[in-house]
């Protein structure tokens, strides 16, 4: 089945981008908001749901619970201190975080609240301490220009970060407390429609407005995209975790593909008249049927802990979990995802069986348990007992909501532009008021203070790079879009290099040692400066620039001494360059004598070959020139 | 109409238009319009807005002065409250009596309002924190509910009666009682001389992170100190608090030995020049040995002495100290000064006048260290024994706000409280510091 057009399908898609700021120290603490390079301090933690919560029916945090998963966080001093630690309350908001976002307000003509509320969002997966991360919402309302077009702003929040995951494993996640409440702002804007690479328009406008600022943190993983899609009106599904902007087409494909099979399925489901009573009006153990099988997916959950199957009745599904209307989306793929969330990996239904071991004579049985009839279906999950309840619970609330379409629910992004189920979406019920941090007036004063630093929009930014560091439009933007603005600007500043030469070592040559496998994270601020103050001082020449740089992005030196050691690239003096090209005109002295001036090429081809990097290639060539010169006479 | 919190300019723009916290509305401004829920406001927050929670959960402040009108939606929604089902009791498990006092170890919170409340009965209790149905069949009452900064020895007095009470019914194999941690040293130490020769632990606990936080330690704190007043083998009062920061063991410290040391930490709670009676971990109390000699379970006969007399002073002494303070405090009535000395146990020398006039007039006058850590010794340096001379008696190891707490019982209590105030009865001295 071909897919519709997303504008018949009503495709909408809003963003929700969260920006993490320049300042110097986190959103509730001093502490830097640098990387940790080694931690030195471990403790543990298990975060159970407050009871309101509980009584809220969140079954993801439940389910938390009922894991009663422990989290080993990871802390190094500067870093971090006992606010993370959840050790010690809040300190007061981050003033130059606040300012930021004020001033992001204002360049989206947004409306700035009179008076902030610093709030807890309830997220007990371990990734905060607190067991909630504090936000607040600073302004509603307002737009972004894109093309000529106004894309409408729903909020604008400021929030701490949450924990980085260091890695899972006996019951245990392991974070770094290193990332936790370093500042971030989250913009959402208004669902727009149009075609993917329109909608993409949208988010790297407000990414440039953003760095436009100067206010923000830069590289990777500094600006994380969330991306909630809809088609037909239906629910909206919060993707996270898409870092790319090309990724972020694919999602949107995917998601399209997805929500209207979906709807496709749930048109058919109505056709056949199944109601919500239809599923799991009978709900079995199985374990008795299924737990014999000679299949290696059941046997590995047999010799786990409390093993069990459950076997649920779906009445009239008969050939709807397997129904594929795009290419892999299908109802039982879907449950197949949703069982993982609980940590489990067995989960059948009868339009795919026999099959993964399961022979006809156990489906048979499980059929004449659940007295099935010819249209019913069944779907049978496997594991720990505890887990099987939840799941059993999950996957009946699951196929209920297939009948309406879409649920709305969080789903992480893949690589390859896919998506996945990650969790139901939490609501409004999971804030409450930060008790500790008194509440901020917003004052007109303070509005006005920070007019000034409100950004001019990307174009006149880039103009003004431009004319005012004398390069072509095209490298102004490019240095603007990259991650060296900064330091071009300090080295166009503080040195007699040419600043077109500087942007494009920066843009060009970067990109190109990218592609052939450097890591541009390994190339630092400092060491780019002192590579141009070298070139700068004359100590180094022009060609060495790239060459220091494909040492360090490749990792094959960690310093820019140990760079230009391993290049053998220091420049050498006047005397030095005109002993080596006299050797280079003796080596070839037949050619010299039979070709005169007409040897130039050979020798500066073979003189470079010696010399790259140690001296300028327009002085080899004058030198040469002067000396096949004064050979020629 | 219910405040909320409102004064002024709030308070009156929200009568203006008949409005309460808990209503919807939808708030017109110069800018715009916003609809939510109107939420009690902080008394000491300005009274120059008023609070709505968005559909998002977010809370704003709206400046009363750009109001254009306000219309009421709806009325409160329903407060959603917490339907949980209790795990079921085992059968045959010990009996323990839980008496709450304040801090909110147990609680409910109102999201609506954002008001806690205590935990009032047992299937309340059980669904916080499911693991207590497993240990213990326990029975909560209410003594009182107030800050612990707000306690006074009347309320130790209140407390040790009503665990009197539940000790007499011989029916509970362990008393609990939840306390707020600011001053429940104190509230221990003074329990510790008011009940003595209990036949079962008496274990105070706290929360240095309220029960309305995911992370909050209370419900590892209540577990430890419902498993050690359950299974222990020993009696007597004990505080029961986080071992460290990690939430994994819960240390069990004598009731006279233990100082909140740390203003926010979990494990602001540590035992001095002892160590900790017991670690509670993975559902078992580990005994240690901590160098206080314990009471055995089921030996002692309850001696409940629960009158405190309060005129006591703790005085820290501090270069520049003024000795005039001391003469004002004897001639303000009160009838035993604790000198929180330096060192081995000294103040100034130009002290001494006073207190030999503090001496003379019968106020008596005792010395701890605020060292916290070690014993004073008052016979090693020439001040320390003239100290001695004018009849300053020296409290041993005794941490100074325990014996505040022992001179308001012993006053109230003792024949001859100088010789109580010397002799050790619940831990708080100790013949020997280990290293």
């Amino acid at each position: 089945m071909a897919l519709p057009d997303p504008k018949t399908l009503d495709l909408k898609v809003g963003f929700e981008i969260h920006q993490q700021l320049g300042t110097q120290s986190k959103l509730f603490c001093n502490c830097s908001c640098k990387e940790a390079e080694q931690y030195d301090k471990a403790f543990m933690r298990r975060l159970r749901p407050t009871q309101s919560e509980l009584g809220a029916y969140d079954p993801a945090a439940m389910f938390e619970f009922s894991k009663m998963r422990a989290s080993e966080y990871h802390a190094a001093s500067g870093t971090s201190c006992l606010v993370e630690a959840d050790e010690e309350p809040p300190h007061e908001v981050n003033g130059e975080a606040l300012d930021t976002a004020l001033v992001f307000s204002l360049a989206l003509h947004s409306k700035i609240m009179d008076e902030i509320h610093v709030m807890r969002k309830i997220v007990i997966d371990g990734s905060n301490t607190s067991g909630f991360q504090r936000t607040m919402l600073v302004a509603m309302g307002g737009h972004l220009d894109v093309a000529g077009k106004k894309v409408g702003v729903q909020s604008i929040c400021l929030e701490e970060d949450a924990s980085k995951v260091l890695g899972e494993g006996d019951g245990t996640r392991k974070y770094g407390l290193d990332r936790l409440g370093v500042p971030l702002v989250e913009i959402a804007l208004e669902p727009v429609t149009g075609r993917p690479e329109e909608i993409m328009q949208v988010a790297l406008t407000l990414g440039r407005l953003l760095r436009a600022s100067k206010r923000v943190a830069r590289g990777l993983g500094s600006i994380r995209q969330d991306v909630n899609v809809s088609v037909m009106g239906g629910a909206v599904v919060e993707v996270k975790g898409v870092q790319q902007l090309d990724q972020l087409v694919k999602v949107i494909e995917h998601e399209t593909a997805r929500q209207h099979g979906l709807v496709v399925i749930s048109e058919k489901l109505r056709e056949k008249g199944v109601d919500e009573n239809s599923v799991g009006d009978r709900i079995d153990d199985a374990t008795d049927v299924v737990g014999r099988s000679q299949s290696k997916v059941v046997k590995k959950i047999m010799s786990g802990p409390r093993p069990v199957f459950r076997a649920i009745r779906v009445r009239g599904f008969a050939g709807m979990l397997g129904f594929e209307p795009y290419p892999g989306i299908r109802l039982g793929k879907e449950l197949g995802e949703l069982v993982r969330f609980y940590d489990l990996g067995g989960v059948f239904h009868s339009d795919e069986l026999p099959n993964y071991g399961i022979s006809q004579e156990e489906v048979d049985a499980v059929k004449k348990k659940l007295e099935l009839k010819e249209k019913d279906a069944f779907v049978i999950v496997g594991g720990p007992e505890d887990r099987v309840a939840y799941a059993t619970d999950a996957i009946v609330r699951r196929l209920k909501a297939a009948l309406a379409g879409v649920p709305a629910e969080t789903r992480a992004a893949t690589l390859d532009g896919r998506t996945v189920f990650s969790r139901p979406r939490p609501g409004a019920a999971r804030m409450y008021p930060e008790t500790d941090i008194p509440t901020i007036p917003v004052t007109s004063e303070k509005l006005e203070s920070l007019a000034a630093s409100v950004p001019r929009p990307w174009d006149e930014v880039v103009d003004g790079i431009a004319s005012k560091y004398g390069l072509n439009k095209k490298l102004a933007s490019q240095i603007f879009d990259s991650d060296y603005l900064q330091v071009f600007e300090g080295i166009a500043g503080s040195t007699k290099v040419q600043p077109t030469f500087v942007a494009s070592k920066l843009t060009e040559d970067v990109t190109s040692l990218q592609r052939q496998g450097g890591d541009p994270s390994l190339l630092f601020d400092d060491m780019i400066m002192d590579v141009f103050q070298r070139l700068d001082a004359g100590a180094i020449a022009k060609e060495s620039v790239a060459l220091i740089f494909e040492k360090l992005m490749k990792k094959e030196a960690a310093t820019v001494d140990e760079a230009i050691r391993a290049l053998g690239v220091s420049s050498i003096s006047d005397d030095e360059l005109s002993a080596a090209l006299d050797k280079v005109i003796a080596d070839n002295m037949a050619v010299v004598r039979e070709k005169g001036m007409g040897a130039l090429s050979m020798l500066m081809g073979r003189s470079m070959a010696v010399l790259r990097g140690k001296a300028d290639g327009q002085k080899i060539n004058a030198m040469l020139k002067d000396k096949l010169g004064k050979l020629s006479k | 109409m219910e405040s909320g919190g409102y004064r002024g300019a709030g308070l009156k723009i929200l009568s203006k238009y008949g409005v309460s916290v808990g209503d919807t509305v939808r708030v017109m401004t110069g800018d715009g319009e916003m609809s939510g829920v109107i939420m009690p406001r902080y008394e000491s927050a300005s009274e120059d807005y008023i609070v709505i929670k968005l559909k998002s959960g977010y809370n704003t402040g709206v400046e009363v002065s750009k109001v254009r009108s306000l219309e009421k939606l709806a009325g409160p929604a329903k407060a959603a409250t917490a339907d949980v089902q209790a795990p079921a009791q085992k059968p045959g498990l010990p009996k323990i009596a839980l008496i709450s006092t304040g801090g909110t170890i147990a609680s409910k919170i109102d999201y609506r309002t954002g008001g806690v409340r205590a935990a009032l009965s047992a299937s309340e209790l059980y669904a916080s924190v499911p693991e207590l149905a497993g240990i213990a069949s326990v029975d909560p009452e209410v003594l009182m509910s107030e800050y612990s900064e707000n306690l006074k020895p009347e309320h130790w007095t209140a407390i040790a009666e009503k665990v009197a009470e539940k000790v007499k019914l011989d029916r509970y194999d362990g008393i609990v009682v939840s306390h707020g941690t600011d001053t429940m040293h104190y509230t221990a130490a003074a329990l510790s001389f008011a009940l003595q020769g209990l036949p079962v632990p008496v274990v105070l606990v706290g929360a240095q992170r309220s029960s309305d936080r995911p992370s909050s330690d209370a419900a590892l704190n209540l577990i430890g100190a419902t498993t050690f007043a359950a299974k222990a083998p020993v009696a007597g009062v004990f505080v029961a608090m986080h071992s460290g920061t990690s939430d994994d063991a819960v240390a069990v410290h004598v009731g006279t030995r233990v100082r909140k040391n740390h203003t926010s930490r979990r494990d602001a709670f540590e035992s001095i020049d002892v160590t900790p009676v017991a670690l509670v971990k993975e559902g078992k109390a580990e005994m240690q040995s901590s160098g206080i000699e314990l009471a055995q379970r089921g030996r002692g006969k309850l001696d409940a002495k629960t009158k405190f007399d309060s005129r006591v002073m703790l005085l820290k002494y501090h270069p520049g100290f003024d000795p005039d303070l001391i003469e004002h405090a004897a001639k303000a009535g009160y009838k035993a000064i604790i000198l929180e000395g330096t060192g081995l146990g000294h103040v100034s020398k130009d002290c001494f006048s006073a207190l030999k006039k503090a001496v003379g007039a019968g106020v008596m006058v005792c010395m701890a260290s605020q060292c916290i850590w070690g014993r004073v010794s008052m016979t090693v340096y020439d001040t320390g024994r003239d100290l001695l001379d004018i009849g300053v008696i020296p409290l041993s190891d005794m941490i100074s706000e325990t014996a505040t707490a022992k001179a308001m019982w012993a006053l109230a209590n003792a024949g001859d409280p100088k010789k109580a105030m010397q002799e050790n009865m619940a831990g708080e001295i100790s013949s020997a510091i280990p290293l």
